[in-house]
């Protein structure tokens, strides 16, 4: 019963949150700051996983093929593949959801807490559209860019890895790189990459604007949002795979 | 003007307010006051809409607030200014920015015309050199003169405060009552204040409404606060040492 709730009152919110700006002028603004905030600001970190994780694949790719008749670009391929269709867009966004579900239901989780909010609503604005609908258009816009920018930091890792080794030559590693490439996939990984930002963005700011109590609950708040957005991609990764690679 | 008709409203089983009907004035500083869970609060929120009444109507001069809907609501809310306990700020915003942002929200006004307004008003809560400050660099008195400013900016028809002395000390609260009462004149604004402070009853105290257990118990106005014989009123009045010696005296 109350998961059935709980789900009225996201949709609910998220009906609040999808109306027409009260003024462009300041959404735009907003999201600026929120592009910077959730965007710009996780460029460090997805760009030292990516190169990193790309490595790792790649060394481990170097690692298991130890069958003749498996050709060494497969490094570059598997490298590539995996990086496209699943680490970039499922891992880079579980990461994603701890830093920014963890920043945006503190920061809104705060704001109802100090009667921010209410001072919002009572100078009749819609606090669900000014707070949240710019979190989710910019990590909606951002979060692609960062996953593009996540695969070609780890293919560039793989080939980083590769040339320390020596494990695989630079020619073979981008031959596996460019080998039975489908388009597809790219369109998939940004499919994914879309809904999963949508569901960081809504439910942590659900987690925060619904927040009843003070510090304690806000911390509360910041811990389920990145629970929720967490489980929440795992079952869409599992529906969406599901759905448009089988 | 603000009219409370046959107010009532409840949480769970729980009567909060219990048909309160009062009305309160414009260009006069309208005080609730009561003990802690009295339902001031409650009371407030719903005359700013933050709660909706369970029964009876809220009318600002001829309009039925309490009976809009929310969309309706923000028509009327365009013309309140509201302080809050905490002053509540928005953090990120400097103290420029948040006065400004109702005027950002709701007029087409200039950026130089804006940036005077605040000028205005920041002055007017004798609050100068302090514009580029955020709100985690200032004093509680100043929060609640930034408060008081951005609540102004918009120049509402009604103002309402909750608990505006709170946390302040008795000198800076003195002087957050006095602004209070000279914006109301000079703004001729139907003030709203919730309070338990007895200092700012006597001070500002044009109205005077005491709830009791969430009903209306008691109105008059500071000339007479001390001299009723209202016995819950005056438990209520006389519950400091300081208040009780002024009585003796």
């Amino acid at each position: 019963m109350k998961i059935i709730q709980e789900i009225g009152a996201y949709v609910w919110l998220m009906y609040q949150a999808f109306k027409r700006p009260d003024k462009g002028k300041v959404f735009r603004r907003q999201l600026m700051m929120d592009f910077q905030d959730l965007g710009a600001n996780s460029i460090g970190i997805v760009a030292v996983i990516s190169l990193f994780t790309g490595a790792i694949i790649a060394i481990q790719m170097a690692y298991n093929i130890d069958n003749p008749l498996i050709p060494l670009k497969t490094i570059g391929f598997s490298t590539r593949q995996m990086m496209i269709v699943e680490f970039s867009p499922t891992i880079i966004s579980l990461i994603l959801a701890g830093k920014v579900g963890s920043s945006i239901a503190s920061e809104i989780g705060t704001m109802r807490v100090t009667e921010q909010i209410d001072a919002l609503k009572v100078m009749g604005i819609n606090p669900a559209n000014y707070l949240i609908l710019p979190k989710i258009t910019a990590s909606m816009i951002y979060n692609p860019v960062l996953i593009v920018f996540s695969i070609v930091l780890g293919i560039f890792g793989g080939w980083l890895a590769m040339m320390v080794t020596g494990l695989s030559s630079s020619v073979v590693y981008i031959e596996g790189v460019r080998a039975w490439y489908d388009p597809f996939t790219i369109t998939y990984a940004m499919i994914k990459t879309l809904v999963f930002a949508f569901i960081i963005a809504s439910v942590s700011g659900y987690k925060g604007f619904n927040v009843k109590g003070g510090s304690v609950e806000v911390g509360r708040a910041s811990t389920q949002a990145v629970v929720y957005s967490s489980i929440l991609i795992i079952v869409f990764d599992l529906i969406l795979t599901q759905m448009l690679l089988t | 003007m603000i009219e409370l008709k046959n107010i009532s409203k409840s949480f769970a089983d729980q009567e909060v307010l219990k048909d309160i009907s009062f009305v309160f004035e414009k260009g006069k500083t309208n005080l609730i006051i009561g003990q802690s869970g009295s339902g001031k609060t409650v009371l407030m929120k719903c005359c700013i809409g933050l709660l909706d009444v369970d029964k009876g109507e809220i009318n600002f001069g001829e309009t039925c607030f309490s009976c809009f809907s929310e969309k309706e609501k923000r028509k009327i809310q365009k013309e309140m200014g509201v302080l809050f306990q905490g002053g509540a700020l928005f953090d990120s915003f400097t103290v420029e920015d948040n006065v400004m942002f109702p005027l950002n929200m709701f007029t087409k006004m200039s950026l130089e015309e804006k940036r005077e307004r605040v000028n205005t008003v920041l002055k007017r809560v004798n609050l100068v050199n302090a514009n580029k400050k955020f709100p985690a660099e200032i004093s509680g008195g100043m929060i609640k003169r930034v408060a008081i400013a951005r609540a102004i900016s918009l120049r509402p028809n009604y103002l309402f405060c909750d608990e505006p002395n709170s946390g302040l000390d008795p000198k800076t609260a003195e002087l957050i009552d006095e602004l209070i009462s000279d914006l109301t004149e000079e703004f001729q604004m139907t003030t709203v204040i919730n309070t338990h402070d007895m200092n700012s009853v006597i001070q500002i105290g044009q109205k005077i409404a005491f709830l009791h257990k969430g009903e209306l118990w008691w109105e008059g106005d500071k000339n007479v606060i001390l001299k009723t014989d209202n016995e819950e009123l005056n438990e209520f009045v006389f519950s400091t040492e300081l208040t009780r010696r002024i009585n003796r005296d």
